[in-house]
């Protein structure tokens, strides 16, 4: 093959050098920037409301996290936070320019290195390859602090094959490499922790197999039904043998007024307070955390009248089928039985659901 | 000369051309050409519902007997597309009722149906003979029961990885008495299934070819209903396991002695759950098979699924999961001399997975098979000498998809991105139509397609290229391109707007995450009022987001000849 190799390899050689020096490269950047539709590689494409609770979680993250804030991709308003990725996006290129080490099994001469790595300067993507680039290589993690893609926005995990991004940072790479998986578990969580407070520790607690996701929206290309068959399919070979469960397990979830259905993931989540969490982004107008801690008081069971107290805290409520067809709401069996049974998920007027309570209750006797 | 035959006679001829395609062709040769085809068309093909109106295809056609429709753009798939976006039959349906055509067959790719739509598709055709559904969804087990009930003549009910609501166990027994016409029966997608009605029909209907069960069959029952259907060439197991503590040895007896006078079975699938003690009994079937699915058979792997496959030495096409591993796959290229297709599904798609597959299985099935034509291959990495090797060793693809499952990872041995090794499979299978990119790629590999890949129709494109030009050269390059797809590529306005006829020689574009901008794809809906530009935007952005400059979260647009739908939800915004 004897294309014009010079034609692309120049375009290449420009674009990167332009993200340290050139001044019309700036200009793109402000320009991405301020125009930036951030998108969340790490999955959330379609997820809105994200974005708001987003913005403010980042502007709490610290100065190291921020560094790698640059090239990951975000959902976002445009014009948030662009300001400051201009410098940090700087400053990481030219970072990891200089660190020859990058690809430390394979000796690179300058001329390939940049051919070999997308560059930031064409749009937000490249960033998501030179995150993914800079994470085959552990050196490069023992670096950071906090991975790239620790995006704020993972903690609103839509189930779109989207687990917490904390558990998947670019570790994907890493399965060719047997060691590194468990280093990156290891920086994982305390990475996780540190910008994020709310349910990262129990998403990371989450992962009992070793390795950790790679959960981009719509990656690897399998459809659903593929994936929801395989999860049931090896949870029932798996039960003898005890091993840990993959897969995916959508369920659809509708509210009532709003135009579109969702599909989340509920293997994504451990307990109520996280799917809590999820769905209160993606639908962004009620609010359903106060009861999600039940499920996890275990044989406890709720009462008629605490039952009733939240749902007088809320003007909505999440409710699901189960597998006998009957409506209850979320949060009034143990989260194990919850996954088991929810056929699919609705989020109703308070109104609506006051009739669930009693039958709630009743319901976890029979089953306890 | 043909003007001087009868139109019986020209008809007659026509009816030795079959293929859509040629069908096409042969209208546009002259106005009594296009009048006796049409007239004389059974089987039609509806790429994209939205593309025609019900009432232009019954106009045109009015003796369609047979119908293929599909809906929703193919990234639906991966859920790419939010529910709700549309393709629905009913209106399909309704019309086709209203307009008393004798639709004889149904085939529905992606597609959303109703209850309703089966409750009228079953009462409003009397000689309906065959439903076809491909991942579809939005009815339950009642429009099911329509169906079973009210098809008198049905021979075929196939039902595809759709997603089923199941509300009563009940409507395999709404199949009459009287219906013994069955020749396929596909419910390996449902959870339940009621067995005794199952047994009973499966009885009275002897020219049963194809049965595909789920899930709930156990193997006792698979072995009464092979007893009544030795003649079946289409067999999908349901749960092939044995009790622990059942009568093993006499069931499992019985099995073996059941399935070996089973000697027409050619096509093998299922067994969603399995024990692979249980495996032996199917043995002496294997050396006639030549499609074998084990891409839902996560319990058979290791040794047991070895021995499954040295038996195989028929197969044409083999679906598995990449618990097969590279050695598995050398075993595969020592055995099926004559496989034509291959899929290598991944068995943890978001684990780690050990027991994957490389680059070294698929050299190792290149070598092997060198019939080899398609091929879909879930992998942890690729290299571009693999790639040359597997182009040289198998000139014939038709289809090639590679999804490495990291998806921009270069050759891990060289560090260099996948262009030369996708370049090197355009370049030699020159009858390449159907083209899935993966790993590390720059624009460069656009280049190859653009210049090598004359026949191809669709091409998927994810996280690759670097610039316009990518999406150029493929545009400007591939002169027989109907279908293609990006995402995550740095593809914008001006590789969109560059050739704006192109799309009508299309059938749809979908470009998601990519650069185009709001205003790039207003210039282009204005500019082409036969395409519709749809912008699908899910996000609470919709309000502030009226501007230009905007990028365009998701976009899908495709040739039409009835303007914009007007089914479509309050997210997706039709361009004009």
């Amino acid at each position: 093959m004897s294309p014009p190799l010079l034609g692309v390899g120049e375009e290449e050689d420009q674009s990167n050098v332009t993200l340290l020096a050139s001044p019309a490269s700036n200009d793109s950047l402000c320009r991405n920037s301020s125009e930036l539709k951030e998108r969340n590689y790490m999955g959330l494409s379609d997820c809105s409301s994200v974005d708001s609770s987003g913005v403010s979680m980042v502007s709490d993250v610290n100065k190291s996290s921020l560094n790698l804030k640059a090239t990951e991709l975000r959902l976002g308003l445009p014009g948030c936070q662009s300001p400051e990725r201009d410098p940090e996006r700087r400053v990481l290129s030219s970072a990891q320019l200089d660190e020859k080490p990058l690809f430390p099994l394979h000796p690179l001469n300058d001329g390939q290195y940049p051919s070999s790595q997308k560059t930031v300067g064409s749009g937000s993507k490249r960033g998501f390859s030179d995150a993914m680039d800079g994470f085959t290589k552990e050196k490069y993690l023992a670096k950071s602090e906090v991975a790239p893609m620790l995006s704020p926005r993972p903690s609103s995990n839509l189930g779109l094959k989207t687990g917490s991004v904390l558990e998947n940072l670019g570790t994907q790479p890493d399965n060719a490499k047997e060691v590194a998986p468990s280093k990156t578990v290891q920086e994982r969580p305390r990475a996780a922790n540190e910008p994020r407070p709310n349910h990262n520790g129990s998403a990371n607690g989450n992962s009992s197999a070793p390795a950790t996701k790679a959960q981009v929206v719509g990656w690897p290309p399998i459809r659903s039904f593929r994936k929801n068959s395989l999860a049931s399919t090896s949870k029932n070979n798996d039960e003898v043998e005890g091993k840990a469960v993959p897969g995916a397990l959508f369920v659809k979830v509708s509210m009532d007024g709003a135009p579109y259905l969702r599909k989340v993931d509920l293997k994504n989540y451990s307990k109520y307070q996280e799917l809590s969490s999820a769905l209160e982004k993606m639908f962004s107008c009620f609010t359903i955390g106060q009861y999600g801690s039940h499920g996890t008081l275990g044989r406890e069971m709720l009462s008629e009248s605490k039952l009733k107290d939240l749902l007088h805290g809320s003007e909505y409520v999440l409710t699901y089928e189960d597998k006998d067809g009957d409506w209850m709401l979320v949060g009034d069996v143990p989260w194990e039985m919850f996954i088991e049974t929810c056929k699919r998920m609705r989020i109703m007027k308070s109104s609506d659901a006051i009739g669930l309570a009693p039958r709630a209750v009743e319901k976890c006797r029979n089953r306890n | 000369m043909m003007n001087y035959f009868p139109d019986e006679v020209l008809e007659h001829v026509f009816d030795f051309v079959t293929s859509h395609r040629d069908r096409n062709a042969v209208s546009l040769v002259c106005k009594l050409w296009y009048r006796v085809e049409r007239f004389s068309r059974q089987r039609v093909f509806i790429g994209n519902c939205y593309a025609i109106s019900p009432e232009r295809l019954i106009d045109r056609f009015p003796g369609v007997k047979a119908l293929t429709l599909k809906g929703k753009p193919h990234f639906a798939d991966f859920n790419l597309v939010p529910q709700d976006w549309g393709g629905y039959v009913q209106p399909w349906i309704e019309a086709l009722a209203r307009s008393r055509i004798g639709l004889e067959e149904l085939r529905l790719k992606r597609m959303v149906v109703s209850d309703e739509s089966l409750d009228v598709l079953s009462r409003s055709f009397t000689n309906f003979k065959s439903l076809v559904l491909v991942s579809c969804e939005g009815f339950t087990t009642d429009g099911l029961e329509a169906i079973a009930a009210n098809c008198r003549f049905l021979r075929e009910l196939d039902l595809q990885e759709n997603e089923i609501e199941e509300k009563k166990n009940l409507w395999l027994g709404c199949f009459p008495d009287s219906c013994t016409s069955l020749v396929s029966l596909n419910f390996a997608c449902l959870k339940e299934i009621n067995l005794v009605a199952l047994e009973r029909l499966v009885a009275r209907n002897p020219n049963l070819k194809s049965l595909k069960l789920n899930r709930a069959v156990p193997l006792e029952a698979l072995q009464r209903i092979l007893m009544r259907a030795p003649q079946l060439v289409d067999l999908g197991t349901g749960s092939f396991v044995l009790d622990r503590d059942s009568d093993d040895s006499e069931t499992y007896r019985k099995l073996r002695g059941t399935i070996l006078k089973c000697r027409s079975i050619r096509n093998l699938s299922g067994f969603l759950e399995v024990a692979p003690r249980c495996l032996p009994a199917i043995y002496p079937i294997c050396l006639n098979l030549t499609y074998l699915n084990l891409s839902y058979a996560a319990g058979i792997h290791g040794s047991e699924l070895i021995k499954l496959i040295r038996l195989c030495g028929k197969l044409q096409r083999l679906w598995i999961l990449d618990y097969i591993g590279d050695k598995g796959l050398e075993i595969v290229a020592s055995t099926c001399k004559d496989l034509q297709e291959l899929r290598v599904f991944p068995s943890d798609p978001f684990g780690a997975g050990h027991a994957a597959v490389t680059e070294t299985g698929l050299v190792a099935i290149s070598s092997g098979c060198p019939k080899l034509n398609s091929l879909l291959y879930f992998c942890q990495q690729m290299t571009n000498a693999a790639l040359i090797a597997v182009a040289k060793n198998c000139p014939n693809f038709i289809r090639f998809r590679l999804c490495i499952l990291d998806p921009t990872k270069p050759d891990p041995v060289t560090m260099q991105p996948l262009d030369e090794g996708f370049g090197a499979i355009v370049q030699s299978s020159k009858r390449l139509r159907r083209l899935s990119l993966s790993g590390l790629l720059t624009d460069r590999v656009f280049l190859y397609i653009g210049m090598y890949a004359e026949q191809l129709e669709m091409l998927s494109i994810a996280f690759a290229g670097e610039s316009d030009k990518g999406m150029l050269y493929v545009l400007n390059g591939c002169k027989k391109l109907r279908k293609l797809e990006i995402r995550d590529s740095p593809f914008g306005d001006m590789a969109l707007l560059r050739d704006v006829g192109k799309y009508e020689t299309m059938r749809s574009l979908w470009m998601s995450s990519c650069d185009v901008t709001l205003g790039g794809c207003k210039t282009l809906a204005k500019q082409m009022p036969r395409l519709n530009v749809e912008i699908i935007n899910e996000n609470d952005q919709m309000e502030f987001a009226h501007e230009d400059s905007q990028k365009v979260e998701k976009m899908y647009l495709y040739r039409t000849l009835v303007g914009p739908r007007k089914d479509a939800p309050e997210f997706v915004w039709t361009l004009v």
